[in-house]
């Protein structure tokens, strides 16, 4: 695949160096001259010198024949355009830009740049995983086969503490599949007593989230804290 | 007519002084707070005074554009130093807000063709200056000819 990377940054660098050892035809496009000059000394003829929303310049760097544009300049603007141009004037097939700010996704959105990539936007996410509300962990997402996931840790203001587990109203496409307790995991039975502390497995399919927290979460009124 | 004008230099500033002077209603959008000094050069009251608007902000924040009252706009010009900034927020102005009139200073005459091309009311000032450049040439060629 030819992949054209416009901004030799530290994103756009490691991107490079990745996409080469995959074997892809790379070259990335930077505007400042110093940081061309650092990264020509690694990526050589990969990389090329020029600003990259001069439409010549992208020319010369055979955008004609690009599979895949990727824009990860500083400059939200830039990407925006960069990759609107790649689309719609040389009908480049796939374009990847980054947002910078998040509040600027609406206009990337608005130009048909998509899909678009916030680092933010995505630690965002992680630190909704990694410290959620009720305890749940989003664990993975088996996406080809329309499943997750997921962990959640008991808290004294579980609705379900001191339940059995065949009493659990359970949502549909939902399954416990494993409880850790002081350090030990057992699939549960239907006569497993859960207790505050437990860690819970859990699969779904996706969209369940919502209705398992609810299921888990505490009691209504309880003030959420614990 | 109320015209928004974004990027308070040179040109943004000259063209907002000469629409108020004629009767418009003008509000300019600037990230700069001291170019709204710019804004007053060469008049003999303050800017709010004789009625014009002045927000501090970019085109690309909904708050701004919004607080310089981008829904009532009749005319939207995007005179910012940044050609991309322009043809960006110049899209958003057509697109999102639906501005009857919009023009986009764009100084890089390839990138000013194609957006033209694309729908969009593009001035470029480059190329003006190529083109009086080129038959300023030309004519002096003739009279030597002569």
């Amino acid at each position: 695949m030819y992949i054209i990377v416009v901004g030799a940054g530290k994103v756009g660098w490691n991107l490079a160096r990745e996409l080469l050892e995959k074997n892809h035809e790379v070259t990335v496009i930077e505007s400042n001259r110093r940081r061309y000059l650092t990264v020509e000394q690694e990526l050589e003829h990969n990389v090329t010198y020029g600003d990259a929303s001069e439409l010549w310049v992208l020319e010369r760097a055979g955008i004609q024949r690009a599979d895949l544009v990727i824009a990860v300049t500083g400059d939200d603007e830039d990407n925006m355009l960069i990759c609107q141009v790649a689309r719609e004037k040389y009908e480049v097939a796939q374009i990847i830009a980054r947002v910078n700010n998040p509040r600027n996704r609406p206009h990337f959105d608005l130009l048909g740049v998509k899909p678009s990539v916030s680092a933010t936007d995505l630690i965002l996410r992680l630190l909704e995983h990694e410290v959620p509300e009720y305890g749940l962990v989003h664990l993975l997402d088996l996406q080809e086969e329309q499943l997750e996931i997921i962990e959640m840790l008991l808290g004294k203001d579980s609705r379900v503490t001191g339940r059995r587990v065949g009493d659990l109203a359970m949502p549909e496409g939902s399954l416990l599949i494993s409880v850790l307790r002081d350090g030990k995991g057992f699939v549960p039975s239907a006569d497993t007593v859960l207790e505050q502390g437990d860690e819970v497995l859990a699969v779904l399919d996706p969209g369940h989230e919502e209705d398992i927290k609810e299921l888990f979460g505490p009691a209504v009124g309880g003030n959420g804290a614990g | 007519m109320f015209i928004l004008i974004v990027g308070c230099g040179r040109v943004g500033s000259s063209v907002a002084r000469t629409m108020l002077s004629e009767g418009h209603e003008v509000s300019c959008l600037d990230e700069d707070p001291e170019s709204h000094t710019r804004l007053e050069v060469g008049l003999d009251k303050g800017w709010e005074d004789l009625g014009g608007r002045f927000t501090v902000g970019t085109g690309l924040e909904t708050d701004a554009l919004l607080a310089a009252g981008i829904e009532e706009a009749d005319a939207f010009i995007a005179a910012t130093n940044g050609d991309n900034t322009n043809i960006v927020i110049s899209q958003i102005a057509q697109r999102r807000y639906e501005v009857p009139t919009v023009i986009a200073r764009i100084l890089d005459p390839l990138r000013a063709e194609w957006y033209q091309q694309q729908g969009l009311h593009t001035i470029c000032p480059t190329r003006v200056a190529i083109d009086m450049l080129e038959s300023a040439v030309r004519e002096g060629a003739a009279r030597e000819a002569v």
